[in-house]
């Protein structure tokens, strides 16, 4: 008789932000995952208490969801503000406010990164979950040495070890630097002080701009070991695993809102928001099937859909009132949109059969087909690359995306010359591409930061140094932010009656990742890329550490408070199968 | 309570269920004096080592992660500090749900809530750390028309509540905790341990004294342009920004002075409105966060007339000082 089906139970699951629940059962005899559940055990209220408050105050109050990206929520939020009162910020202050979330990814991606990810496949892990890996690591020579210093991928993953890694550390240190870098722009990190509807307070001084810039040449000095340094070891375990593609696979199914407005575009205007929405250096789009379907803020706008099945909420629709039922362009809004949802919250036992989750089901409905689709942000840069790559739509100095890929330079710093190098657009979205894309990610927001230094300190240089327009609150209206938050989409939606906030809906990326199966039983992107992943874990059912799982939901860098079931060990035994 | 060795480790187990963003466990990575390698390393002379429990950072997952809390709470561990980040809900209205959870019951499969951790940890800590002005007093989710009852640690363990250590629970606040603050107060926390320090001398909040003893306007490098009666009248300029919703007068805090980190950044200093963050009050007293406090307008008025008279004066003196004297043009 083979191996059993059991279920496993993980919680919490660690290295993310907050906790997320995941909960699975895996077939040893096929060493496959059958069956996942996502769940998040805590809820906050952001949307119930955000009610009849004052809308000047809602990237204060909204930064407040999130401890390690809270400035995309405020810079989101200020997006949306700024269409609700009509206003557009001085050039300078969209630079700064550009400079402020460029150093926010690459702090994130840097901590995430080396810090939390790497840790999966560092020397201690690699040597618990698969020792034959780590022994031919040992003897495989690492192909790009020469540039990152690192003999061979055995000492790759050494330098990884938490806490005692030469890696680790620099990393740690290295997310300070940029961190700082964040402060001279937005005040504090991560709840940032200086920015407003409207623009910052920051003054902008050059000295402000070379601060940062010193700073960016000793990241930009980092990432030129770093970005090959990541691509001989993700290289290695395709290579030292053949299908390992397969880990955390699924359809692509990719999401960007877009990120960093070009402020000779931007007039933060619904009505023209398909236009400056193109003119972002992140591109805003949806690809399905490595089809990039849409490019138009207004058509993803108006996509989506907030359904319920799986969540502890009971159901507003036919219950509450419909607050949007027109956009400023006159096209029909569902009463499902984030402008017309009330959150009702219910909390009740955790059943799997049932429902088990605070998170909802965000889905985008694409009219080709009539499909409710469960988007991922593919962990945040593999949706953006991806999606600006297709779109060929952004060529400045050090990035130049061209449909097949995006070319990405940084300039000389001290003791290296300028390099360029090319994302191409992979043949999959699996774990190992949402982790190298994130590598190239950081690149990429370096090298669009040299770009907008460059145009801030035009700015300046030309006299034009006001970083605030005023504005006055109108007594009625609708709105929308879409942004980047660091690992994924970002929306914000508004409707402010009698001067005061009469509904909020915020849309982080987690909210979709993490989602549960849907009222139509689709399950959520953690569930789909869990479910049929292959295990390529040495260890049997006694000692099972899940290390490809944990891979799989980590990819997608998890950030809610929530945790991963994967019971085994002493587990149920739900079915027992006969090898053939 | 006997003090430890200095070679032996004090745990450190860090709840970052409650209502949280994990901002604090953000911030504290982010700080330097003392960055959290030299509190894990233990290289600071005197000070044991720190063994940290903690979920952004732990290399053990899920069960295993949680024997060391599971440990402290059945009274295996010895004494340890516990930090709380994030609010602790009210879970009776929940009925058989939870509004936070942490872990489950290994029998039951069901979630643990993190009122529960709480019930079960604090009693057997040496210390308990609030971090966060969310733990000490409930903030941003506590606001007027929240639905889970959110409160900090204090109120939740009760009036005069002491850990074993004989401390109340310490608070630091912050949305987020300043980095510094935070693991400056957990390196005199170590010190303490081993005798190497008196006690944490706290004010009347529960907070230390030593960092929230002045208040933002008192360590503001803009305090001088208030002196003078120059404010702003819109965001992006040097003077005053009390007119534009600063609360700094009135907030105890210490940013303007530390700088955010590393020295760089802040609030006021760096032209952000303080919106009273590090209080008891945050956010529901300090709102709208952008209109101008109703005591500003009054205490801004009255050094209208000193101000204006000191500019002028000081504008004459500073024209003189700035031509070189005249002997040395001969």
């Amino acid at each position: 008789m083979s191996p059993p089906v059991v279920e496993k139970v993980w919680e919490p699951i660690t290295r993310i932000v907050g906790s997320l629940g995941i909960h699975t059962k895996v077939d040893f005899a096929d060493r496959r995952v059958t069956e996942c559940h996502s769940t998040s055990s805590i809820f906050r209220g952001y949307s119930v208490f955000m009610r009849g408050k004052d809308p000047r105050d809602a990237h204060v109050i909204t930064s407040r969801i999130c401890g390690i990206c809270g400035d995309n929520h405020a810079t989101c939020a200020v997006y949306a503000q700024n269409m609700a009162f009509g206003v557009r910020p001085p050039a300078l202050a969209e630079w700064i406010i550009n400079l402020a979330e460029a150093a926010e990814y690459m702090f994130d991606h840097n901590l995430y990164q080396d810090n939390l990810v790497a840790v999966d496949f560092c020397e201690r892990m690699v040597g618990e979950t698969n020792p034959a890996v780590l022994r031919r690591a040992e003897t495989t020579a690492a192909p790009r040495a020469g540039e990152h210093g690192h003999r061979t991928v055995a000492d790759i993953m050494r330098a990884f070890n938490p806490y005692e890694g030469e890696l680790y550390r620099e990393a740690l240190a290295m997310s300070r630097l940029t961190r700082e870098m964040f402060c001279l722009m937005a005040g504090r990190h991560v709840h940032p002080s200086t920015l407003y509807p409207g623009g910052v307070g920051t003054v902008a001084s050059p000295e402000l701009f070379d601060e940062y810039l010193v700073r960016l040449l000793r990241y930009a000095e980092f990432l030129k070991r770093m970005v090959p340094l990541h691509d001989d070891l993700f290289d290695f375990f395709l290579d030292a695993l053949p299908g390992y593609e397969e880990v955390g696979r699924r359809r692509v199914l990719l999401g960007s809102w877009g990120a960093f407005q070009h402020p000779e575009h931007c007039d933060f205007r619904y009505e023209s928001m398909s236009d400056w929405g193109r003119a972002m250096f992140v591109s805003p789009g949806i690809v399905i099937d490595d089809e990039l379907v849409t490019t138009d803020l207004v058509e993803i706008n108006l996509g989506i859909r907030i359904l319920l099945g799986s969540s502890f909420y009971d159901d507003w629709e036919g219950q509450e009132e419909v607050f949007v039922t027109r956009d400023p362009l006159g096209n029909p809004v569902d009463v499902r949109h984030p402008w017309n949802q009330t959150t009702l919250p219910r909390p009740q036992t955790r059943q799997f059969a049932d429902r088990y989750t605070w998170v909802m089901s965000p889905r985008w409905l694409d009219r080709r087909t009539g499909e409710l689709l469960a988007l991922d942000t593919g962990g945040g840069p593999l949706a953006r690359l991806w999606v600006t790559a297709r779109a060929g739509l952004v060529d400045v100095p050090g990035v130049t995306a061209d449909g097949g890929g995006i070319d990405i330079s940084l300039p000389r710093t001290a003791e290296r010359p300028e390099v360029t190098w090319r994302w191409t657009v992979p043949r999959w979205s699996n774990a190992l591409e949402r982790d190298r894309a994130r590598t190239y990610y950081q690149a990429y927001s370096a090298a669009l930061a040299f770009h907008f230094l460059e145009q801030a300190m035009t700015e300046l240089r030309a006299g034009r140094s006001e970083t605030w327009s005023p504005f006055t609150v109108p007594s009625d209206a609708i709105a929308c932010g879409f942004h980047e938050a660091v690992r994924g989409l970002l929306s914000h939606h508004v409707v402010i009656r009698d001067g005061q906030i009469a509904n909020y809906h915020p849309y982080p990326p987690t909210s979709w990742n993490a989602s549960p199966r849907d009222c139509f039983g689709t399950p959520g992107p953690y569930e789909d890329a869990v479910e049929g992943t292959p295990l390529f874990e040495e260890n049997g059912p006694d000692d099972f550490k899940g290390i490809d799982v944990m891979r799989t939901v980590r990819s997608f860098d998890p950030c809610l408070p929530c945790g991963v079931h994967l019971y085994l060990g002493g587990g149920r035994t739900l079915a027992t199968r006969h090898a053939p | 309570m006997p003090g430890i060795d200095v070679n032996e480790a004090v745990d450190i187990l860090w709840l970052t269920a409650g209502l949280s963003c994990d901002g604090d466990s953000v911030a504290m990575t982010a700080a330097t004096q003392p960055r959290l390698e030299d509190l894990v390393d233990g290289t600071l002379p005197g000070v044991p080592r720190m063994r940290l429990h903690h979920p952004v950072l732990a290399y053990e997952v899920g069960d295993e992660f949680l024997e060391a809390f599971r440990r402290a709470a059945a009274g295996e561990m010895d004494p340890f500090i516990l930090v709380v980040e994030g609010s602790l809900p009210d879970e009776r209205p929940a009925g058989e749900g939870y509004w936070a959870a942490f872990g489950h019951d290994p029998d039951s499969g069901e979630p643990i809530s993190t009122c529960t951790w709480v019930d079960r940890l604090a009693p057997r800590a040496w210390a308990v750390v609030a971090v966060g002005t969310c733990a000490a007093w409930g903030g941003i989710h506590a606001m007027a028309g929240n639905p889970t009852g959110a409160k900090g640690v204090e109120e939740h363990l009760g009036p005069g509540w002491r850990s074993a250590g004989g401390m109340p629970v310490i608070n630091l606040p912050g949305c987020p905790v300043q980095p510094d603050n935070c693991t400056g107060t957990l390196l005199h926390l170590l010190r303490q341990r081993v005798g190497q320090a008196g006690a944490l001398e706290l004010d009347g909040l529960g907070r230390p004294a030593s960092l929230f003893g002045e208040t933002v306007h008192e360590c503001c490098d803009r305090g001088g342009c208030y002196e003078q009666a120059d404010f702003a009248d819109g965001y992006g300029t040097h003077g005053c920004i009390v007119k534009l919703g600063c609360w700094g007068p009135v907030v105890d805090c210490n940013v303007p002075r530390r700088g955010w980190m590393g020295g760089v950044g802040g609030c006021p200093n760096v032209g952000g409105t303080c919106i009273g963050c590090t209080m008891p009050g945050f956010p529901d007293k300090f709102m709208p966060f952008l209109e101008e406090p109703p005591g500003a307008r009054m205490s801004a008025s009255a050094v209208v007339l000193y101000g204006r008279t000191v500019r002028a004066l000081r504008e004459v003196t500073r024209a003189s000082m700035q031509v070189v004297p005249e002997w040395r043009r001969r």
